[in-house]
């Protein structure tokens, strides 16, 4: 266990904060309708897009003691009740928070 | 100073039926009794979300604790997993810069960027005059950070309570809602490409390097569907 929690801390957030502070600086630079914008426009969804795919299809934690199979299926039954809710994002969430919670009881 | 107006409209976003509250509530729940698990105090969990405030790199840091990573390799894989937040700032602020507003405004604000709050401004910046988007926008960004502490303390309180199948349920909630939001963004061709090609790429590119597949997945995913975007459009 890494001792110094503080520091650990104020590392973390360092890094991260260093991302978003160079972004803004980048921005000061870049308009709204040139071609680079667009281009990090297409990055930023990319990389979100790769982000939440390799927490559901890697994830670390917990959720990697739930079956693939089962993972899978409760996104794309999500999925389908974010559309059948006229794209109401309360009852996907909380719907598979509880049916994952059933699978891996009762399965 | 702020236009109190438009911070509160941004605020308010967190109400009804598109809230993120609900997500960035169980996942801040699940991190505060994590950090509880790996032997923090409740100041330093409500001081790691509130300088930090990124799920990811919060559930980094901690898996690093555990293993006793060096600092130098926490600041790497910290800063690794969340260099999504520079396209997200690009592709943001220039929406937002306005010259009427202070510089200031800017520098402080990009610490709320994050997913939730970057997709629902992403979702209504149109609707709001470009002079008065970064007042709205400090708004959506002091609601979320908000409940994303709150939630900490919750969570760090209630830990005991939280049997892994609750903690399970809970994990899976923020996954489900960006991927709903993501799907809910598919207008255009060039955003419906880069979403779908990062979430295979992102995967795939798992096998060469667990670390850097967010990266590499996402900037090839995102430079493709540009290219092919941009051909379309002409």
């Amino acid at each position: 266990m890494t001792s110094n929690i503080v520091l650990v801390i104020l590392i973390t957030s360092f890094a991260t904060f260093l991302s978003r502070f160079l972004g803004v600086l980048s921005s000061e630079n870049i308009k709204e309708t040139s071609k680079i914008f667009r281009w990090f426009n297409c990055l930023a969804y990319s990389t979100l897009a790769a982000l939440i795919a390799r927490i559901v299809i890697f994830p670390s934690g917990l959720l990697s003691e739930v079956d693939y199979f089962v993972r899978i299926i409760v996104v794309i039954l999500s999925i389908g009740l974010f559309f059948i809710t006229k794209k109401n994002l309360v009852y996907p969430t909380i719907f598979s928070a509880i049916i994952l919670s059933l699978f891996n009881s009762y399965l | 100073m702020i236009d109190s107006k438009y911070f509160l409209k941004g605020f308010a976003s967190i109400r009804g039926v598109r809230s993120p509250a609900i997500a960035l509530g169980a996942s801040f729940i699940a991190i505060g009794a994590l950090l509880k698990n790996i032997g923090f105090t409740i100041q330093e969990s409500i001081f790691s979300t509130f300088l930090t405030y990124a799920l990811p790199g919060s559930l980094v840091m901690a898996e690093s604790m555990i293993i006793g990573a060096s600092l130098i390799n926490i600041f790497i894989a910290v800063w690794l997993v969340n260099a999504r937040l520079y396209p997200m700032t690009v592709s943001l602020m220039p929406l937002l810069m306005h010259k009427s507003q202070p510089k200031w405004k800017y520098y402080l604000s990009c610490h709320f960027i994050a997913v939730s709050s970057w997709l629902i401004m992403k979702d209504n910046y149109e609707q709001i005059n470009k002079e008065s988007r970064i007042d709205f926008w400090i708004g959506i960004g002091v609601a979320t950070w908000s409940v994303a502490i709150f939630s900490t303390v919750i969570g760090y309180l209630a830990s005991d309570f939280l049997n892994e199948d609750v903690l399970i349920g809970l994990a899976i909630i923020n996954p489900i809602y960006f991927t709903c939001m993501m799907v809910g963004a598919m207008k255009t061709i060039k955003i419906s490409l880069s979403i779908i090609l990062g979430a295979i790429l992102g995967p795939a590119f798992y096998f060469v390097s667990p670390e850097w597949c967010i990266l590499f997945g996402g900037i090839t995913a995102g430079t493709v569907a540009f290219l092919i975007g941009e051909i379309n459009d002409k």
